[in-house]
């Protein structure tokens, strides 16, 4: 296991690395700072204001090479974009907005109490509520209950996630009156009424598809053989399904987990935006809208690298959880 | 003779099909005594793992019973007892193990839990009285070192190991009646004569009465006591062991022990039974055999032969033995 | 808009006719064909539908516009679609309700009373004529970056799969690269970095879809490299190229097609967010309830502008979802319900 571990580790922050060097080729190498400079400063400012923008900002130096050392100095290599990319990413040391000249960083940290306020309770809800309605469909596999709810399944699948937000915001926000349609405060006894709805709404655009799914696992796993085992030691279908299948169908739920993770950064993008939650979603919005490529290319960096710990995170729990890997 | 411990009457199993329900068991007929080791044999696909999954009403969702059956166990028509009731009886009454050891283990949890639970669901004990209980099982089923093995995951046990730990589990509240499909057919050789006599000694020394599903006559041979050959979804001859595998009057069952490869026969031609088995819903009418059997007369084609008595142990379901029988 | 949807066109003519010449000599694509008409017949026709809308807004030329029309105007290659509604005779002031007679604020009588089947938008557009615009858009998204990047995907997992060691490692880890970063970010970055043109954000869609099918290619070449009658066709000499075409691809063309209808929603989906995001594609649905979104909260409300594009979004989205799931039943064994 420890081996494993170590392995997975390692290659994660390959991966890491893989992905900075994509997100140079993005941002640097197919994006031209001058553009960058034009947008941020305006259109009709002198050359001498743009190459001043330009070096306050990092943008200045060559992209991989920089020919002004001679060669053997390692400032040659070491005074480029690439480097110094590298360097700043891998310390998290993020600079400033290119759209504000804020400090990326304490955006960061005003912005992630926001996003985990909506993310933890909406992953925990959903999954939750999504296995316990999949045990439960699962129990009544074929007969009418279960095709009603695949149905179901099926219709709130084909639903855009905007047309969710649009129709909780206008039905409950507006109509009903039940929860405020946006806004967001910080002391936690009042962030609640702001985050309910949000976190309704989040949890039903995505339950269809993961009752679906975990139906199908649990449904898969009730069919094997040490399930009949079981029946035929005289296990009630009830224990069947708690004690046999879900601890059996935990294994492939947990890699499916992996998956759902990046949905809870873009998904928390909308969320966010519309529900006018101040986290990293909307500081995303906002730099799309404001053209801030540095405050993208860190939001991009931190999504991969919270994806990746994911991943790993998950392949531990699954190793952990199922006996067969974890005592090889 | 006091009363049989199982008695199948009638079995008829249905399953949906493109034209309607058809039958893949018909008018089986099936006793058990007190103690004894009946083999159910039969080629694959002729129902015998569906009968002894309907005994203990396990057939899969879309089988079902027709209402003619009757299964009568220890004085109860099984068919006819609530579902708690049946609860019950399954692993506490009767005890069942299966083919494949490596896919009927819960894999993520320890061998002894799981036995534990087959004696938990029928007994409520205390933990660590089910525990002993447990190892004795264990050690009962010939696993060295039980109380080590009782934290052992099933993938870390060989395949004797894993179907002995299936016994354990069947046999954890004395069941009178166990019934075992095709125990040994995922087995290597040597492991296969080490369960089987695991099976004789368990059932010599408690009592259990043994319903042993297989094809093969070899182990028929090694432990039973009674016989049943199946084709096409009923019973065609039952008897003991010596009648049947010395003096088999059914020519399916005269077929089938004839085309048995011996060595002395090294030289001539391997004996078969000419056509292929019918499938369920393309049964003939009449006897289910008289396409393929080489003494076939009239009445074999229009209708189906009842159970004629040879003794008091042997019977047979043919025309022609009727035949001879009665002249 | 001309080369593209003149591509389209195309791609859907070629890929109707290999469909149809697959369906036709193959047996085991007959029956599949017969089986999904059978499960869901209602979802096809829908589809075939939708499709005829998009060929239609596919097809145009220059001319015949309206008279009194400035240049620019005229020299505009105008559709089937946009000659059947004629956009510039149709349109209102500004906003009507479905099948009004007057205009929505004002009261003023429209130019064609009552023909509105859902009302005009804030331009006085008519919303059944922009929600058959947004089909051709919804195709192009689902449809048109799909073929471009199956291709691409199937070379490079197949070959990975096939070819094994080194050329797996690089596959592989470009995989795992652009699958670490969550695809709506990518999604985000790309389209800022290249600009909001169709082709591009096409571009960019491929791009983010590209792993899943790579994956799955990569993932069945593996198994079936395997399988034994490869090993036969290797010992008997054939090269690999012939191997890959002759058992390889027929062998995963299954899994891809399952794939395909299942991602078409995903990037249907994922562009309705870029246009929230204000990069979409024009004229696309996702524009549209953009637009539409603020409407709500009028007083008296609008919502015939949203209703349009959400439901033909709806509509779209159900039917391929239907027809995708009961290919998956049909073809991929391993997934079908217990108790047939």
């Amino acid at each position: 296991m420890g081996a494993y571990l170590i392995r997975r580790v390692g290659y994660g922050l390959i991966t890491v690395l893989g992905v900075l060097f994509l997100l140079f080729v993005l941002f640097f190498a197919v994006t031209d700072p001058d553009d960058i400079a034009r947008k941020a400063v305006g259109e009709r400012a002198r050359p001498e204001v743009y190459a001043l923008w330009k070096k306050n900002h990092g943008y200045d130096r060559p992209l991989l090479l920089n020919r002004a050392y001679a060669a053997g100095d390692s400032r040659r290599y070491t005074d480029t974009l690439l480097f110094d990319h590298y360097r700043r990413m891998l310390t998290f040391d993020f600079g400033n907005s290119d759209a504000d000249d804020s400090l990326i960083a304490r955006r960061l940290k005003e912005g992630m109490g926001p996003s985990l306020s909506l993310t933890v309770p909406l992953f925990a809800f959903g999954l939750v509520l999504g296995v316990l309605l999949a045990l439960f469909v699962a129990f009544f596999r074929e007969t009418y209950i279960d095709r009603a709810v695949l149905v179901l399944c099926m219709l709130t699948m084909s639903i855009a996630g905007l047309l969710y937000i649009i129709s909780g915001q206008y039905l409950i926000g507006m109509l009903l009156k039940w929860f405020p349609i946006s806004g967001f405060a910080f002391e936690p006894y009042l962030a609640g009424r702001f985050l309910a709805l949000p976190v309704l709404v989040g949890v039903v655009s995505g339950i269809g598809a993961d009752v679906r799914l975990y139906r199908t696992i649990f449904v898969e796993e009730s069919n094997r053989d040490y399930v009949r085992t079981a029946r035929a030691k005289g296990c009630g279908e009830v224990r069947v399904m708690l004690a046999h299948v879900l601890r059996n169908a935990l294994i492939p739920i947990l890699s499916n987990i992996v998956i759902t993770i990046p949905f809870l950064f873009t998904g928390a993008l909308l969320l966010e935006s519309f529900f006018g939650i101040p986290g990293l979603g909307s500081l995303t919005v906002e730099a799309i809208q404001g053209n801030d490529f540095s405050t993208l290319r860190t939001m991009v960096y931190l999504g991969a690298l919270l994806f990746i710990a994911g991943q790993i995170l998950t392949d531990i729990s699954y190793a952990l959880a199922d006996p067969r890997v974890r005592l090889t | 003779m006091s009363a049989p411990l199982l008695s199948v009457e009638n079995l008829v199993l249905t399953f949906p099909a493109e034209t309607g329900r058809i039958a893949v068991v018909d008018k089986l007929n099936l006793t058990i005594a007190r103690g004894e080791t009946l083999a159910l044999v039969g080629e694959s696909g002729c129902g015998k793992s569906l009968t002894a999954l309907a005994i203990m009403r396990l057939l899969p969702k879309p089988g079902r019973v027709e209402a003619s059956s009757r299964i009568e166990f220890d004085g109860r028509n099984l068919l006819e007892l609530s579902v708690p009731e049946m609860r019950a009886v399954r692993g506490g009454a009767i005890g069942m193990i299966f083919q494949e050891p490596m896919t009927s283990l819960n894999p993520v949890t320890t061998v002894g839990d799981q036995v534990l639970e087959a004696v938990w669901l029928h007994e409520k004990m205390s933990r660590s009285a089910a525990r002993e209980r447990v190892v004795e099982l264990l050690h009962m089923v010939g696993i060295p070192d039980p109380r080590a093995r009782f934290s052992a995951y099933p993938h870390q046990l060989s395949g004797g190991l894993k179907q002995r730990v299936m016994i354990a589990m069947a046999m954890a509240m004395r069941p009178r009646l166990l019934i075992a499909d095709e125990p040994t057919t995922a087995l290597d050789a040597t492991i296969r004569a080490q369960i089987l006599a695991l099976l004789r000694q368990l059932s010599f020394d408690t009592g259990t009465a043994v319903l042993l599903i297989t094809h093969d006559f070899g182990v028929v041979n090694e432990i039973a006591d009674r016989v049943a050959v199946m084709y096409a979804g009923m019973i065609v001859e039952e008897g003991t062991r010596r009648e049947l595998l010395s003096h088999p009057r059914h020519p399916y069952a005269q077929g089938l022990l004839k085309s048995i490869p011996r060595p002395e026969a090294r030289g001539n031609k391997l004996l078969e039974i000419k056509g292929v088995v019918p499938r369920p819903g393309r049964w003939p009418p009449g006897c289910r055999f008289a396409p393929r059997c080489p003494s076939a007369f009239d009445r074999c084609q229009a209708e189906l032969p009842h159970r004629t008595t040879l003794s008091s142990s042997q019977g047979a379901w043919c025309h022609l033995v009727e035949y001879e029988v009665h002249t | 808009m001309g080369f593209l949807s003149n591509t389209l066109v195309v791609l859907l003519l070629v890929g109707g006719v290999w469909l149809a010449r697959l369906v036709a000599r193959d047996r085991y694509w007959r029956e599949n064909a017969t089986q999904l008409w059978r499960r869901r017949p209602l979802a096809l026709i829908t589809l075939a539908l939708f499709l005829l809308i998009g060929v239609l807004d596919s097809v145009g030329w220059v001319g015949g516009g309206a008279s009194g029309e400035d240049d620019v105007a005229a020299l505009r290659s105008r559709t089937l679609i946009d000659r059947l509604f004629q956009p510039e005779r149709f349109t209102e002031a500004s906003y009507s309700a479905p099948l009004a007679r007057l205009s929505f604020y004002g009261g003023q009588p429209l130019k064609h009373p009552g023909k509105h089947l859902l009302g005009t938008d804030i331009l006085g557009r008519d919303v059944v004529y922009r929600a058959c615009k947004g089909v051709r858009v919804a195709l192009l998204i689902g449809g048109f970056t799909s073929l471009i990047v199956i291709p691409i995907a199937l070379l490079f997992g197949v070959f990975a799969g096939y070819f094994g060691k080194r050329i797996d490692d690089a596959v592989f880890f470009l995989m795992t690269v652009l699958a670490s970063v969550p695809s709506l970010l990518l999604l985000i970055a790309l389209v800022m970095v290249m600009g909001r043109g169709t082709l591009q954000v096409c571009i960019a869609l491929g791009i983010t879809g590209w792993v899943h099918f790579c994956r799955i290619a990569r993932g069945e070449t593996l198994k079936l490299r395997e399988a034994e009658f490869v090993d036969a066709a290797r010992a008997l000499g054939v090269s690999d190229l012939t191997i890959i075409r002759r058992h390889v691809l027929p062998n995963i063309a299954h899994l891809i097609i399952i794939t395909f209808a299942l991602s078409f929603t995903g990037l249907v989906l994922a562009e309705t967010i870029l246009s929230y995001l204000g990069i979409g594609l024009d004229g696309s649905w996702g524009q549209m309830i953009d637009q539409a979104r603020n409407e709500l909260s009028r007083t008296p409300i609008i919502w015939w502008n949203l209703a349009g594009a959400s439901v033909a979004l709806f509509v779209l989205i159900l039917a391929v979802n239907m027809i995708a799931d009961a290919l998956r039943d049909i073809i991929d064994p391993r997934t079908r319900r217990e108790g047939r």
